[in-house]
């Protein structure tokens, strides 16, 4: 680790900053000097997270990239290197690459579905209108559940015979209706789905929301005089401005589905004959039921990869402009139309 | 012309609640489900699964909460939850007090670090994290599930804590470092009293994520007797797979105390996580 500067007591580069100060212009902490807490102060700050993070977080992932060049069974000393072969034999892996497909199916459905129909609800909850509140509470309540409790409630709800889902379906009148939801293998991707739609809508929902309350309202107001109609402001203004939290909340969507297990696993063990398997749930099924545990660990490094560099490139080509000022941005695409 | 307008924001209001309490109803009616099933027995259920239970059978619920195995559960949830949150919260503002206050080199590459975990959810490192476990030897042990999930917890903490902590006048600072406060008081007896609101709100969040965790419970407490309440929910479901009534009544039970803990805390819930989210 770094260590720091010795401190001139007179020099204000190296004064405590903090950052309100420094953004408002005032002089930065003109007290502070020679107060600065001496460096050993600001390691045993530090150390215990950085302790804890170090443990089981960075050594975790390295150890998975070490062990991912190797066939290992999880026991023992870790000797028999086989360079890339765990990778090459995951790109010819007919489920993993299956896990690929299912996972960008979801993404898309996400895309489409989920958060357009979430944008919409927010865009409803922002209007005023008594028990609105009640709603919003309603609507975030899947978030607060844990997927095992949820998983567990839906496994019961769409069970084929008895579940609640096929029997309110007959008796709607659509005759005697036995939908295998999770055994059919070309529904269950779709109600695994919907089961993350009921369990995370509310959560991009309130992320909409916060982005649309802070949406200036005398921007509207300018408009209204200029005489701009209902569909117009919401074109020009409230599209463009949301788009921040819109970049935000398919990141967090993408980078969700990529990591997904908890839910299906539950509902489904990614069942049945690996329709509805995840990446997490292939990786869990070598590495905790077969112990191939280099495998395994081959599987968790193309999962940590591809998070990491979809968010590289997803910061350097789509979040980079957001860093202009949501107001700046939204004239450029006034002056693009 | 005021009653035409009046009319049109009626009818618009309509169309609003209709939309509104059809997705609520999406909402509520599984969780009812759930509810009213409990009250039931398993014909009951048959007839009619979303009416109400008539006779109203209480003993699926009694069944329950008189067995000393999910009071254990909700001990055992509530026991690692707890230290969970205190510990993230501590060392999360500890670490996010220097990143905030203080100028070292290799500041923003360690605050970078951080952040990045932001991303990662246990999937991506629960196979070896339990070796790393096994190897210390914390298999079965709460602590194998606390320091882990403490050492996830920090980056949305330390995200939401250091962007706060800067907003604090450099002139508090000053006025008790020259009253003679080290920086260790200024924390403990100025900063963090100072931050109340955004303590609660990071507190929340690590609360909510270790009260339902699944994956890394899973793995690491195969004892029964440690069993946190996602784990137990899964297994009873299993267990009584035929007796759906019994298995509803447990699941309601298990999802009461998040209903309600949501129902006090739902404000620092929604703007940790708005903040988060924006921020990170």
């Amino acid at each position: 680790m770094s260590h720091v500067k010795e401190a001139p007591s007179g020099g204000r580069d190296t004064h405590p900053v903090t950052a309100g100060a420094a953004r408002s212009g005032r002089p930065r902490g003109g007290g502070f000097v020679g107060l600065r807490p001496p460096f050993k102060t600001i390691l045993i700050f530090l150390l215990p997270a950085s302790i804890v993070f170090a443990i089981f977080v960075l050594g975790p992932v390295s150890f998975s990239a070490y062990t991912s060049f190797f066939e290992w069974n999880g026991r023992g000393s870790i000797t028999e290197f086989v360079g890339l072969d765990n990778f090459r034999r995951l790109a010819g892996d007919e489920i993993f690459r299956g896990d690929l497909f299912r996972g960008g199916m979801i993404i898309l459905l996400s895309l489409v579905v989920q958060l357009p129909f979430a944008f919409g609800l927010a865009m409803l909850l922002h209007q005023k209108f008594p028990g609105r509140t009640i709603f919003r509470l309603i609507f975030f309540v899947p978030y607060v559940l844990s997927e095992a409790v949820t998983a567990v409630l839906f496994t019961l709800l769409l069970s084929p015979s008895r579940g609640a889902v096929n029997q309110f379906l007959s008796a709607i009148g659509f005759g005697d209706v036995e939908i295998l939801w999770m055994a059919d293998r070309n529904l269950v991707l779709y109600t695994v789905f919907a089961v993350l739609c009921w369990k995370y809508f509310g959560f991009y929902m309130i992320l909409f929301l916060a982005g649309r309350q802070n949406i200036p309202q005398e921007l509207y107001e300018a408009a209204k005089v200029d005489g701009a109609t209902a569909v117009e402001q919401f074109r020009r203004i409230t599209l463009p401005l949301m788009g921040p939290t819109v970049r935000v909340t398919v990141f967090l969507s993408v980078i969700g589905v990529v990591q997904l297990f908890d839910l299906v696993y539950i509902l489904t063990s990614g069942g049945p004959g690996h329709s509805s398997e995840t990446m997490a749930i292939t990786m869990y099924d070598y590495g905790f039921q077969r112990n191939e545990v280099g495998y395994g660990s081959a599987i968790s490094i193309v999962m940590f990869l591809i998070c990491l560099i979809f968010a590289l490139l997803y910061q350097r080509y789509v979040l980079k402009r957001d860093l202009q000022g949501s107001v700046a941005g939204a004239a450029q695409s006034e002056g693009r139309n | 012309m005021s009653v035409l307008s009046m009319r049109a924001r009626v009818s618009k209001n309509i169309g609003l609640y209709f939309a509104a309490f059809l997705v609520a109803s999406f909402i509520v009616t599984p969780i009812l489900f759930a509810l009213l099933g409990g009250f039931k027995d398993n014909a009951q259920l048959g007839e009619s699964p979303m009416g109400l239970p008539s006779p109203w059978n209480t003993e699926n619920y009694t069944n329950v909460l008189i067995d000393l195995t999910f009071w254990r559960q909700v001990v055992n949830s509530t026991g690692i939850a707890l230290a969970t949150t205190f510990l993230t919260v501590g060392v999360g503002a500890m670490v996010s007090f220097v990143f905030a206050r203080y100028a070292f080199r290799g500041r923003e590459v360690l605050f970078m670090t951080f952040a990045t975990g932001l991303m990662f959810h246990f999937a991506v490192a629960v196979l070896p994290l339990f070796i790393i476990l096994r190897a210390l030897g914390m298999l079965n042990n709460p602590l194998g599930v606390i320091l882990p999930q403490v050492a996830f917890g920090l980056p949305l903490t330390i995200i939401i804590l250091r962007s706060f902590f800067r907003q604090i006048p450099g002139e508090v600072e000053e006025a008790a470092t020259v009253d003679g406060a080290s920086p260790w008081t200024f924390f403990t007896k100025v900063l963090l009293p100072m931050s109340r609101p955004v303590l609660a709100t990071v507190s929340v969040l690590a609360l909510v994520n270790s009260w339902n965790n699944f994956l890394l419970p899973l793995v690491v407490l195969h004892d029964s007797s440690w069993w946190t309440l996602p784990i137990a929910v899964t297994q009873f479901s299993g267990q009584y797979a035929s007796d759906t009534a019994k298995v509803l009544a447990f699941v309601m039970l298990a999802m009461l105390p998040a209903l309600v803990f949501y129902a006090f805390a739902e404000r620092h819930l929604i703007s940790g996580l708005t903040s988060g989210s924006t921020k990170g």
